[in-house]
């Protein structure tokens, strides 16, 4: 089963490491405009938000790729094989996230590819604001929910 | 096209008087010897600016240098220095800042910018990749940081800034430059010499990036580094859950905070009031990194329900916190916050501000300045008074001018020029040379006058990083010295925050320096850029004429009344001698011809 990236943005100091890594596992280069994965700052509400491909299991950028470039591996991450790909841009236009890029400067397309399982955003982050983890591991919000109920009973009980 | 070696390889000279812009390739044998940002700026600055220049004239030239690490993931590594001499105190200024600029700068194509000569108005450069361009400032003159930050952005879309506000303007002598709004140039006056020059911002946009000699090497010594900074107590949680600030007790306890402009001594009942852990109850809304830091210790804060006080940004750092806090004898810590927020908003230098305040209080208390000067009472303790006159100082109306003056002149002004805690007109920050040994020498030996970050002896002093020293010795402070400000000068010239300095040291540093710029120096070579680069400054120094290594008065002769360090004065005298030894200078602190031999400084 593919490990998930999961990203908690109260965690996030928003100093674009991930950025930083990204660009320079797959480009050799410290890029952020090269990078897979991107923070946008709210400096009024004090809140960072990291953002990346989420390896869709209905994936709109590999339905709609015309020359079967864009494919699931065996891990289920979305690979993008540059041999294949035509640059069309189509898959930019399909993610409903807008999380596959087309660099005008390379004139390339990019996208999340996990660094082969290795994640270096999630590797690198010095908060825990990614992580990989296994589907199995993504903290459930029902928990999340009854935890608090939990605790808002003790208060009471006291 | 960038340099597989950290650096671009370009550098942009634009002449405001001419209205040019001119693109050069970057002097590759001065990127050597001088590392980057703070020791290559200087470099360029020497070499074409006589020393005797007034720094506020056309003839001054004004350079903002990125290091070969800045824009990489080398541990916070996102700093750029702004380098000129320093209208605040005549010698060199060098002041050197985080937040998102200096990486977008390199993106950008450029591994600095030299602005020489004087536009005959108020103009901007806007800076789009490959497009360079200087644009009429008019309707952003007159404007503060933020809202000239935030026009920039409105019409030019995703770019940083970098720019001044009205103080700047106005050319008063320790205006700040700022970028991103709430990261600072701070010391000196830098925005007042930006200001001199008609130029009112910088705005950049960059699409390219960095590359290094050997990139697998580079991220092995990059992985190292940052794991030891998670890991270390101060790097890895202090800082960044309690910001600087936490300093405030801790410097306490061991009798350093100097109280009231220094004329209480150095240890503080209320000190806690003020704390970082009082900031974080009270403001704190959150942490927040510059780039590519894993510290971040920034702090956003907020002011709510406190009327005319309310507001949102950043900071105070503990250096703020403490010159309107303790140097002014004040433990509300939302005026103190207040008080940072609108040097913030108009780029003052809140050490010399927050200092000179706390300057004009003891002289008031004594009746040395007339009550009609200032046109309110202003006593110490007096937290409406601070932040009124900290407004007035922004806005430069009446009183607020002459704290403008910065400490030096206005107790000069008043006859009292020994209660200015200066050295060289530079404010001391907060820690008392009494109390701390090894900090009031290094104050004296500062090559920008007062100031903590040329050689931070409160790491061994009071933290114990890399060794504990005793505070109230004098023995071996020379020689700690010396390595602290050569190491120092290496790591504000590579773009790295001297706050790695807490949880990495040399072979760190040499290490992620050595694989991105692709050398196979040892540590010592490397570090010997760090002395080349602190004799230079001397140099420089000497030639526009600076002041003997000293402190104030005080400092040397009124023993602390009270606290760990009670009956102490600080030895400088004993010091000095140690560090001129240390650094093979004269017993008279002149670099000697065999020394600049040795460092190939020919200046």
């Amino acid at each position: 089963m593919a490990k998930q990236l999961v990203v908690d943005p109260k965690k996030c100091v928003s100093c674009r490491t991930c950025e930083l890594v990204c660009s320079f596992k797959h480009n050799e280069e410290f890029n952020p405009r090269l990078s897979n994965v991107s923070v946008f700052h709210y400096e009024d509400a004090a809140i960072t938000v990291p953002i990346m491909c989420m390896q869709c299991d209905e994936a709109s950028c590999a339905a709609i790729c015309p020359t079967g470039a864009l494919r699931r591996n065996a891990q289920g991450v979305i690979e993008h094989d540059a041999n294949k790909c035509i640059v069309c841009k189509m898959c930019v236009s399909a993610c409903p996230l807008g999380n596959i890029s087309y660099s005008p400067a390379k004139r390339m397309i990019h996208k999340c590819d996990l660094c082969g399982g290795e994640a270096w955003c999630a590797k690198y982050c010095p908060t825990g604001a990614i992580s990989l983890v296994d589907p199995d591991e993504v903290p459930d919000k029902k928990q999340l929910a009854a935890d608090k109920l939990k605790a808002a009973v003790e208060e009471v009980r006291a | 096209m960038t340099q597989a070696n950290g650096w671009i390889g370009t550098i942009l000279r634009i002449n405001l008087t001419e209205g040019s812009i001119k693109k050069e390739p970057l002097n590759m044998q001065d990127a050597h010897d001088y590392v980057g940002a703070r020791g290559l700026g200087t470099k360029y600055y020497c070499n074409e600016v006589d020393p005797k220049v007034d720094p506020l004239s056309p003839e001054n030239k004004l350079i903002f240098m990125t290091g070969p690490l800045t824009g990489t993931a080398a541990c916070s590594a996102g700093r750029y220095e702004v380098v000129s001499k320093a209208p605040l105190t005549g010698i060199i200024g060098a002041a050197n800042s985080g937040g998102h600029f200096g990486p977008e700068l390199k993106y950008a194509g450029y591994d600095g910018i030299i602005f020489e000569g004087k536009a005959n108005h108020p103009v901007y450069l806007h800076i789009n990749d490959d497009q360079v361009e200087l644009l009429d400032a008019n309707e952003l003159w007159g404007q503060g940081v933020h809202e000239t930050t935030e026009a920039l952005e409105a019409k030019h879309g995703k770019v940083r800034v970098s720019c001044i506000g009205t103080p700047g303007e106005r050319c008063m002598l320790f205006a700040a430059i700022m970028n991103d709004k709430n990261r600072a140039a701070g010391r000196g006056g830098m925005g007042a010499v930006m200001g001199s020059k008609n130029l009112k911002a910088i705005a950049v946009r960059g699409t390219g990036g960095v590359t290094v000699a050997r990139p697998e090497g580079f991220m092995n010594e990059v992985t190292k580094a940052r794991t030891m900074l998670k890991e270390h107590p101060v790097t890895g949680n202090g800082l960044g859950t309690f910001g600087t600030e936490i300093l405030v007790n801790i410097v306490n306890e061991v009798g350093g905070l100097p109280l009231r402009n220094g004329r209480d001594g150095s240890y503080w009942e209320q000190a806690d009031d003020t704390s970082g852990e009082r900031l974080n109850e009270t403001h704190l809304v959150k942490n927040q990194g510059c780039f590519g830091c894993s510290i971040a210790c920034g702090r956003v804060t907020k002011i709510e329900g406190k009327g005319n006080l309310d507001g949102f940004g950043e900071g105070p750092e503990y250096e703020a916190g403490w010159s309107y806090g303790a140097a002014c004898g004040v433990n509300d810590i939302s005026s103190i916050v207040k008080a940072n927020f609108i040097c913030n908003e108009q780029g003052m230098d809140p050490i010399t501000l927050g200092s000179t305040v706390a300057c004009a209080m003891e002289l008031y208390e004594m009746g040395a300045i007339p009550e009609e000067d200032i046109g309110f009472p202003l006593r110490f303790g007096d937290a409406a008074a601070m932040v009124k006159l900290t407004q007035m100082c922004a806005d430069g109306e009446g009183f607020g001018k002459t704290i403008g003056l910065g400490s030096y002149r206005l107790a000069e002004k008043y006859g009292h020029p020994e209660l200015s805690m200066s050295v060289k007109k530079q404010e001391m920050p907060a820690y008392d040379g009494r109390a701390i040994q090894g900090i009031g020498l290094e104050y004296a030996t500062s090559n920008r006058g007062g100031c903590h970050v040329r050689g931070y002896m409160i790491s061994p002093e009071v933290l114990g990083i890399p060794v504990k020293l005793d505070p109230q010795v004098t023995e071996g402070k020379g020689a700690m010295l010396k390595t602290f400000q050569d190491l120092t000068a290496l790591c504000d010239s590579t773009g790295m925050c001297l706050f790695t300095t807490f949880g990495i040291g040399l072979p760190e540093i040499a290490g992620q320096y050595r694989e991105a710029v692709g050398s196979d120096e040892t540590d010592e070579e490397i570090l010997l850029k760090g002395e080349r680069i602190w004799n230079l400054e001397k140099r420089f120094n000497m030639e526009a004429g600076v002041e003997k290594d000293t402190l104030p008065p005080r400092l040397l002769r009124e023993a602390l009344p009270s606290g760990p360090a009670k009956g102490k004065v600080n030895e400088l005298q004993t010091m000095l001698a140690d560090y001129y030894e240390a650094r093979n200078w004269t017993a008279d602190g002149i670099p000697t011809p065999e020394k600049l031999a040795e460092l190939n400084v020919t200046y």
